[in-house]
């Protein structure tokens, strides 16, 4: 086969490109995560019974503007990460800074806590459970995040991997955080990452076989 | 001086081809043509420099990563830097090329280096090795026959919906799936 054949055969008929088809991928791919991860969640563990009450108090707010900040991050990075020749610029950055913020908050409430109430509000009640669950309803948005992510063309898998997969990990924390009972610093600030973590390594192993193109 | 104008030089062509590609992502065809077909002269260039002692391979990873660049055009954004974005496609190419290539070797004997006298035939290497007709053989008609006619015979949609019996938009994503099984049987996937 001749190049110059191959090439006018790539240009025949081969019309315009719709704008904003990566933004339109991802919005539906985390749009579709969501409701899974919230599909997941109804029957097996329902939104937290005091929801009415928990939305007054200021720590529900700031575990919410935490992940949704870290999800809003890992979208740029995993958004970047699709692109040839994009580089990640800030977008490590914004994914220290809410981290960063909340570990100010947990140092500031440990060092305000009575000792024998320190490990209270780093265990919580549902330390062992949280990032477990997180990483459960983290599963739909992963398969539909690396579908997206599939459909562009990342070219360092295990980076794009991990980025998906954080992504991923974020949406789960955020539909999570309205089950979740815990409404302490430290908590939030250790347990929720490490539950993000979980779908970022399974991004990254996995990245290099599945978003191959 | 001199650097300045060659400085010059190359923006003048990213520019051109910048323009180009825009429009072809527009829907110009005809710009669309001029970006693919400039585009592989200069990609040409930049693998033939890479692959100094795989010369058989330039052509084939050429035609891979116009394929590539065919396919994944969505991904470009015309804020960016147009070198960028076709530098890393090629070197993703390159790379997965030369490590698809170290895993073979590992497996066989490579008898290369004794033989290496021989293995530059110098004539200018203008075909891939790989055959269109043989590789579309491989797709599943309902790809096969939308490329066929809308891509190697410039039917329009309209025409290719009729002659095959299918629906328009059965012919559209059946050139769109065509295309990218064919960049996966090229990549050795299927």
């Amino acid at each position: 086969m001749r190049t110059d054949d191959l090439v006018s055969m790539l240009a025949t008929g081969a019309g315009a490109v719709e704008p904003n088809r990566a933004a339109r991928r991802y919005a539906s791919a985390i749009g579709v995560g969501a409701v899974g991860a919230a599909m997941l969640m109804a029957p097996l563990l329902g939104v937290r019974h005091d929801l009415d009450t928990a939305v007054l108090l200021p720590m529900f707010w700031v575990k919410i503007v935490f992940v949704a900040s870290l999800a809003a991050a890992s979208l740029l990075a995993a958004a970047r990460l699709a692109r040839p020749g994009v580089r990640l610029a800030w977008a490590p950055g914004a994914l220290a800074a809410p981290l960063i913020a909340i570990w100010v908050l947990s140092a500031v409430a440990l060092l305000q806590a009575e000792p024998a109430q320190r490990e209270a509000l780093f265990y919580g009640e549902t330390w062992n459970s949280c990032p477990l669950l997180i990483a459960l309803l983290a599963a739909p948005a992963f398969v539909t995040v690396m579908w997206a992510m599939k459909g562009l063309a990342p070219t360092r898998l295990r980076l794009a991997g991990a980025g998906a997969g954080l992504l991923a990990g974020a949406i789960g924390a955020l539909v999570y955080s309205l089950h979740c009972p815990e409404s302490g610093a430290p908590f939030i600030g250790f347990w929720y990452p490490l539950g993000m973590l979980i779908p970022t390594a399974f991004g990254a192993v996995l990245g290099p076989r599945l978003l191959r193109w | 001086m001199q650097r300045i104008d060659e400085e010059g030089r190359l923006s003048a062509i990213e520019e051109r081809l910048r323009n180009l590609l825009v429009r072809g992502l527009a829907g110009d065809g005809p710009g669309y043509y001029a970006f693919l077909k400039e585009l592989s002269a200069y990609l040409r260039g930049f693998l033939r420099r890479r692959l100094v002692r795989l010369p058989d391979e330039v052509e084939d990873l050429l035609q891979e990563s116009m394929l590539a660049v065919h396919n994944q055009r969505h991904t470009y954004d015309p804020e960016q830097p147009l070198t960028a974005w076709v530098h890393a496609i090629a070197k993703y190419k390159l790379v997965d090329l030369l490590r698809r290539r170290a895993s073979r070797d590992l497996l066989t004997d490579p008898l290369d280096d004794a033989l290496d006298v021989l293995s530059a035939s110098d004539t200018e290497a203008a075909d891939a090795r790989r055959d269109l007709r043989k590789l579309l053989e491989q797709l599943p008609q309902r790809q096969r026959l939308p490329i066929v006619h809308m891509k190697l015979e410039g039917l329009s949609v309209a025409e290719t919906a009729r002659v095959t019996g299918m629906s328009e938009s059965a012919v559209k994503v059946g050139v769109h799936r065509g295309l990218k099984t064919l960049a996966a049987i090229i990549r050795g996937d299927k």
